[in-house]
């Protein structure tokens, strides 16, 4: 069985100029202990997708799906305490921007107990002894001293690990990571996804990277979701995705690519790809 | 995201009036603001208005009608609807005049403090150092004073007057234009486009009022017109302790003060004054709130 | 061939200044660069977050002062702090900045923007200026109908053309561009590369290019110096660096970037798989 499961996913906001769709019918499935990239540029509502399946919008936004599942569970038609039970437990979100995600007034130790306190109910000694084995699994040195840090006295590829740390305190079944390394060097980049890996490996959870970087496509995913303009365009594994891509937005994200630039010019998106059809619909 | 599709939807108009039609989403949303712009339009229009819609003369002392109640109470006379005052003048003619001192010293408060404010504010955030210290110490002496305390020792070494009570007043409200502008000056400063501007060759007056400045607007104009009605309410005040406009003078606070010895007997001469001065204040209160909302982009929702 | 620029032995420092409990410190944020760049080149300094590739970039656009070292244009020595900023030298060097959404002033019309340098240092009567920047805006790909718009009516990678259009509008012989397409979507990103290709085709414009994107540098660049902790750690022609990094940093950010060729997803499930 599907661990999370989408279909025609609808999301549409209420704005100056009038309603805007930013999500268009959009369906995936994931499944246990397998990685799920949802990839596209900005504007194309891949982290609208997951956050509206989180019930993490605000509420000038309208969701519709024919099914919204979590482990066979209709999250749509859950009450929100519900809900919140299983949000942060059972499927765990960490974001782009690690230092802004962090409450900047308590210390790193604080977050992480307070999520174990909520979810898990622990006693204060235990909230102790599980947050330093989460920092070690997570690999942030001295864990004992750290857990007194604040987020500003760390670096940002630090406070991603305490994030991942935080998501995971739970042993949460599916992981949604949203742009998880954009704002971090490469070299960080790196070590944060060879981490989220080995996480993955060893709890056997489901993991959606939301990214619209091709690489960090190549170097995690299992399978491979191509969103554009709130549609989905293409779902393949990754292997067939870049050798032999289906949909021509796929062909021409790819030849974009400055690691495949063969001449002097870069083919763009515009010359391989003409989106009238989308355009129409998404109107 | 949505904001990247919706500039592109919105480029194909004419920029001005799609902007305004935003600001006016915004604004239309808070129903209040609406009220408190009609209310503010019709003030307007009755201080231009007032020589012609006014039934008397506000300065005119009917010495038959002393002390009229209004119309529709006993012993009310039809061409005085809201009464007379103690010397028999005309209160509906009185108010109406009123609103004209009330719209002055608004304006010329607000203008007052708004240019110096600002230019002081400007310049303190632009440069820093020891011209940033200077100016913030002094403004942080003049809000160590309550404020209408302050502007009443002003007017005592100015004298009485209602020029003297607008001067005092933005002496006063100085402070809170000056913190408002070196903030946004601040946080405006180190955005790009003013080092791109710095590396086109743009000088420091060029750089502070003609690229920063206009990027700062905002804060201040709400900040402009809740000072507007607490102008009005310290005008009205210092008039009421006989520190602002004089008498004859139909000044609001000043109209309140000469009746100050019928507020148990006449309640007309007392009331109508305070209602006025009430209404006008709650009105552009609201009018800042729905300024506020449709200006400030931390408040907007996408 | 000639040299635009050359840097010699640059250094900047920053002085924290102490409190009570702390002594005061000084950062290091470039420590001796030094590097020539010919005329219609490329020189891409790449480097990770605060290796203090952005403040050398606003040393060689002006911005800052250098503590030491000197900084040679058209073998001109220049030094802003000693005060020989003339509407001459500000020609010679523009900058694009990073983010296309705060470069921009947003209260200020495009046809303003572009003319705005023109305003400022030359006295060229408004028809012309108003020409040139027609001129410039169609030569980076947008219409003569944008000249009365707004920035925020315009995408990202608009914006961006608009940016370097305004870099133009001087004639500048270098232009300084500061991370310009890392915040731009990939197929515009592709798009604004095409554009400055061949811009510095048709105006031989010089070009140093600050990245952490190693795809991009490989695909620009004619020569590319790698920054670590404000240390030029390598510094070479492209091929050279790309073909066989020699310092242990080049190599480790070489392996840390993603690949997203077929052969290295096949390496990476068959390891899977193995697992």
């Amino acid at each position: 069985m599907a661990l999370l499961e989408i279909e025609n996913l609808v999301v549409e906001f209420e704005t100056a100029s009038g309603p805007f769709r930013a999500v268009n019918g959009v369906s995936m499935k994931v499944h246990e202990g397998e990685v799920l990239a949802i990839v596209g540029e900005s504007g194309s509502g891949k982290s609208v997708s997951m956050l509206a399946a989180m019930g993490l919008l605000p509420w000038t936004a309208k969701v519709t799906a024919d099914k919204l599942t979590f482990n066979g569970r209709d999250l749509l038609s859950m009450p929100a305490s519900e809900r919140r039970k299983i949000i942060g437990k059972d499927i765990a979100m960490i974001f782009q921007e690690p230092v802004a995600s962090l409450n900047p007034c308590f210390t790193v130790g604080f977050q992480i107990e307070e999520v174990l306190r909520v979810h898990l109910g622990l006693d204060k000694a235990a909230r102790r002894k599980r947050a330093i084995e989460l920092f070690e699994a997570v690999g942030i040195p001295d864990p004992a001293d750290r857990l007194g840090s604040y987020p500003h006295q760390m670096s940002g590829g630090q406070c991603q690990r305490v994030m991942i740390a935080i998501a995971i305190a739970c042993n949460p079944k599916l992981l949604i990571a949203d742009e998880p390394t954009t704002a971090l060097d490469v070299t960080i980049q790196k070590q944060i996804l060879d981490l989220l890996m080995k996480l993955q490996a060893d709890h056997g959870m489901g993991l959606i990277m939301i990214t619209h970087n091709m690489g960090v496509v190549a170097e995690t995913a299992d399978r491979v979701v191509v969103q554009y303009k709130g549609r989905k365009m293409e779902e393949a594994d990754v292997l067939t995705l870049f050798e032999n891509p289906k949909s021509n937005y796929t062909r021409a994200l790819l030849a974009a690519l400055p690691d495949n630039a063969t001449g002097d010019r870069l083919p763009t998106i515009s010359e391989l790809f003409v989106d009238d059809q989308v355009e129409g619909a998404a109107r | 995201m949505s904001q990247a599709a919706a500039t592109s939807a919105v480029s194909t108009d004419p920029s001005r009036r799609a902007r305004l039609a935003e600001f006016w989403y915004y604004f239309s949303e808070n129903r209040g603001a609406v009220i408190g712009l009609v209310f503010f339009i019709f003030l307007v229009l009755l201080a231009i208005f007032a020589p012609l819609i006014a039934p008397h003369d506000p300065t005119q002392q009917y010495r038959d009608a002393v002390l009229v109640p209004p119309v529709w109470q006993e012993g009310g006379r039809a061409d005085f609807l809201l009464g007379t005052d103690a010397v028999g003048r005309d209160m509906l003619s009185r108010l109406i005049f009123g609103t004209q001192f009330s719209l002055f010293v608004g304006v010329i408060v607000t203008t007052l403090s708004l240019v110096v404010g600002v230019v002081f504010g400007v310049i303190a955030g632009y440069f820093r150092g020891w011209v940033d210290t200077a100016i913030m110490r002094v403004m942080d002496i003049i809000l160590a004073f309550p404020s209408l305390l302050l502007a009443l020792v002003l007017v005592a070494i100015l004298g009485p007057g209602l020029v003297n009570a607008m001067i005092a007043i933005s002496l006063v409200y100085q402070p809170h234009f000056v913190r408002l502008a070196r903030a946004a000056v601040m946080s405006e400063k180190t955005r790009d486009y003013v080092v791109a501007a710095k590396v086109a060759g743009a000088g420091h007056a060029r750089l502070m009022f003609k690229t920063i400045l206009p990027n700062c607007m905002a804060p201040l104009i709400v900040q402009a017109t809740l000072s507007f009605s607490s102008a009005i309410l310290d005008a009205a005040a210092l008039g009421f302790l006989g520190m602002g406009a004089q008498p004859p003078t139909p000044e609001w606070g000043t109209m309140l003060a000469e009746a100050r010895e019928f507020i148990q007997s006449k309640w007309w001469v007392v009331t109508l004054p305070g209602v006025a001065i009430l209404i006008t204040v709650l009105a552009i209160n609201l009018m800042g709130d729905g300024l506020r909302d449709a200006l400030d982009p931390k408040l907007k929702r996408s | 061939m000639s040299v635009i620029l050359e840097a010699r032995n640059i250094v900047r420092d920053y002085h924290v200044p102490g409190s009570l409990l702390k002594k005061a410190k000084t950062v290091h944020a470039v420590k001796g660069v030094s590097f020539t760049v010919e005329k219609g080149k490329t020189l891409a300094i790449v480097g990770e977050s605060g290796c203090g590739k952005s403040t050398l970039g606003r040393i060689l656009t002006l911005i800052d002062p250098a503590t030491s070292g000197d900084l040679l244009i058209e073998g001109k020595k220049i030094d802003i702090a000693k005060g020989d900023m003339t509407p001459e030298m500000r020609r010679k060097v523009q900058i694009v900045f990073q983010n296309p959404y705060g470069s921009l002033n947003p209260r200020q019309k495009i046809g303003d923007i572009l003319t705005e340098p023109l305003v400022i240092n030359t006295d060229t009567p408004a028809d012309e200026r108003r020409d040139r920047a027609m001129t410039l805006l169609k030569k980076v790909g947008l219409e003569e109908k944008h000249y009365n718009r707004y920035p925020h009516m315009f995408s990202g990678g608009q914006r961006q053309r608009i940016a370097i259009a305004r870099a133009l509008m001087l004639n500048p012989k270098l232009l300084v561009l500061d991370e310009p397409v890392s915040a731009l979507d990939l197929s515009v990103q592709a798009q604004v590369l095409n554009l400055l290709a061949d811009l510095q085709d048709e105006l031989q414009l010089t070009y140093v290019f600050i990245s952490h994107d190693l795809s991009v540098v490989r695909y620009i660049a004619d020569e590319v110096m790698v920054m670590y902790f404000g240390e030029a750690v390598e510094y070479g022609s492209r091929d050279e660096v790309f073909a066989d990094p020699k310092h242990s940093y080049t190599k480790t950010l070489f392996a840390a970037t993603p690949r997203a060729d077929v052969e290295s997803i096949r390496a990476r499930l068959a390891r899977k798989k193995a697992a």
